[in-house]
């Protein structure tokens, strides 16, 4: 099948700054496609030259086949974006907003009226209805700008940190309304900061870092390609150290604790325990965030 | 690179939907947006016409008020059309995002751009219209010469537009948009035949105000309307107005693409 995305050494380069370094991917019709990294990592950068937004600097980059350069209305009438500021028309109430940005797509005012109805269901804000945008919570604006992507039937949807600074059940009920879409044969690429959230709906990702393109896979792989399949933590003390070098078991140390990774999670917790009378021992499956920490370093980002 | 400033953009009806949303913001706020056209007129027509107006007498022989009518409606044309243009986008584009919004849809940035134009000179045409009845009822415009100030009133709002636009193009941030308001707006507001013939001037300032300043032109062709004193001048007026807009309707509009598109 044809991509829905496809990426060749793909550069963005503002003045002298390099924000996206060559980087190549290609989303497939139906998946979920998600973009992790750290701050500044170029991932919004990226959703913008894909939704024709910004104009690439050089290699080449086809949405639906066509180029973002030549065909941007073609596209930008395909596709929905949520982006990560939120932008939502403050002179207007919640479905003046749907019904607006309709008429931006050519949408005629009856098909219009009847959409922006269903779409408030969809993300349950039925109740604001006429409500002014300036008296929703930051989760209700961020559901309406999920269903203001979608008045145009979008084939593609493009959403840059989607349930950034929503409370659990918001997030919960985001990702729920994305599964849904997904089910109906949307292709959804989107960027997070949140693993748990890339873990949950992405069928793929890559992890960003720097502008450029670190690891791509489904997160099931990353997570047994870069880490394996288990961690053991214990608590920090000079004692374990001692007997995890004598014991020939390689480890890191995070803050207070010592972290193993390990496919045989249970004998490394054993011997902890019994060998090096380790405090608070502790197995679980790794994460992506292992992954994410593992090759995005833990230094703290500008 | 400046042939690029002045190239041609491709424009499309869509810009009309970007007209059409500041149209439904401004019929929303109806009530707010009407009084100012209406109380307007009356203070100036009081404190000039007939506080100022009662020493002037005429001006060659046309009483004070009647000289000073057309000039209050080209002020007005330029106001609404400037002040929309500059801080109304300015507003919309920087702190509403408004703009990111429009161009994630099937509309292009040159679009928008002409939208919010063709919707500042819509806003002096509405204004004019508002304000005209209040001229009429005063008895110091000649009907039915006068209704051709709201056709009117699109042209030089659009010129006024323009000019804001690249202004608004430019600024570094909003505060800075008060130079051209005090440094431009404020001596044509003076200089440009409004409420003193420009005659009086001497011929190189008389010469610098139409070549240079808009409301010249403006001023020119509004009361040339209000007095049916129709000279072949006016022609050279219009023709001034249509070919500056249309230079300046490119140039705002690649200015924006410019600060926008990165
Ligand atoms: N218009 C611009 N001009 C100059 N530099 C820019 C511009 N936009 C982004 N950058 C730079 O490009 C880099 C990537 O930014 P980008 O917004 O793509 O990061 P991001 O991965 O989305 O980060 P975050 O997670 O914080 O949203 C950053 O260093 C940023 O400062
Ligand atoms: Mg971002």
């Amino acid at each position: 099948m044809e991509p829905v995305i496809d990426a060749i050494n793909l550069v963005k380069q503002f003045g002298p700054f390099t924000a996206v370094d060559t980087i190549n991917f290609s989303v497939r019709p139906g998946e979920v496609f998600g973009f992790l990294g750290p701050n500044g990592a170029g991932k919004t950068t990226t959703m913008k030259m894909i939704q024709c937004a910004s104009p690439r600097t050089s290699g080449t980059l086809s949405v639906f086949g066509m180029d973002p350069g030549t065909h941007s209305s073609e596209i930008k009438a395909m596709i929905g974006v949520v982006p990560q500021e939120t932008n939502l028309d403050t002179e207007f109430s919640t479905i003046e907003n749907l019904i607006v940005y309709s008429r931006y797509f050519g949408i005629s005012k009856e098909v219009a009226e009847e959409r922006a109805e269903k779409l408030l269901d969809f993300v349950q804000l039925t109740e604001k209805r006429d409500v002014i945008i300036e008296k929703l919570s930051g989760g209700m604006k961020r559901r309406l700008i999920l269903a203001r992507a979608l008045v145009n039937q979008p084939k593609l949807l493009i959403l840059d940190e989607p349930t950034i600074g929503l409370d659990p059940q918001a997030r919960h009920l985001i990702w729920e309304k994305l599964k849904l879409l997904r089910s109906l044969g949307n292709t959804i690429v989107l960027t997070t900061h949140y693993l748990e959230e890339a873990e949950r709906l992405c069928d793929r990702l890559v992890i960003m870092n720097k502008g450029t393109i670190l690891v791509q896979g489904s997160p099931a792989e990353l997570v047994l390609d870069h880490v394996g399949s288990g961690i053991v933590e214990a608590e920090h003390s000079p004692g374990v150290e001692a007997c995890l070098l004598d014991m020939d078991i390689p480890y890191e140390v995070v803050g207070d604790i010592v972290q193993v990774v390990t496919d045989n999670p249970r004998t490394v917790a054993q011997e902890l325990l019994s060998k090096c009378d380790a405090k608070r021992v502790l197995t679980r499956a790794a994460t992506l965030e292992d992954v994410f920490l593992k090759l995005t370093g833990r230094g703290l980002r500008e | 690179m400046i042939r690029d400033l002045f190239a041609i953009p491709r424009l499309t009806g869509k810009a009309w939907t970007v007209w059409q949303r500041n149209l439904d913001v401004f019929l929303k706020t109806w009530r707010v947006n009407l009084v100012p056209p209406f109380i307007e007129p009356f203070l100036y027509l009081i404190a000039l016409g007939f506080g100022l107006g009662g020493f002037v007498g005429y001006i060659g022989d046309v009483p004070y008020i009647d000289f000073i009518a057309p000039a209050i409606v080209a002020v007005s044309i330029m106001n609404s059309a400037f002040f929309e243009c500059t801080y109304g986008s300015y507003v919309r584009m920087y702190y509403g995002k408004t703009f990111d919004a429009i161009i994630a849809t099937p509309v292009s940035i040159e679009e928008v751009i002409a939208g919010e134009l063709l919707w500042g000179a819509t806003r002096s045409m509405i204004y004019t219209g508002l304000m005209l009845p209040v001229l009429i009822l005063f008895g110091v415009v000649d009907l039915p010469s006068s209704l051709l100030l709201i056709p009117f009133a699109f042209l030089g709002g659009l010129l006024f537009a323009c000019i804001a636009m690249c202004f608004t193009a430019a600024t570094p941030s909003i505060d800075a948009l008060n130079y051209p308001s005090f440094l431009f707006i404020t001596p044509m507001l003076l200089f440009s035949g409004t409420f003193f013939p420009i005659t009086v001037l001497p011929p190189a300032l008389q010469a610098f105000a139409y070549v240079v300043l808009p409301l010249t032109n403006v001023v020119s062709i509004c009361r040339g309307i209000t007095l049916t004193l129709f000279s072949p001048f006016m022609i050279l007026n219009l023709a001034w107005i249509a070919i500056v807009t249309t230079v300046l309707f490119f140039l705002s509009v690649n200015l924006m693409k410019r600060r926008l598109i990165v």
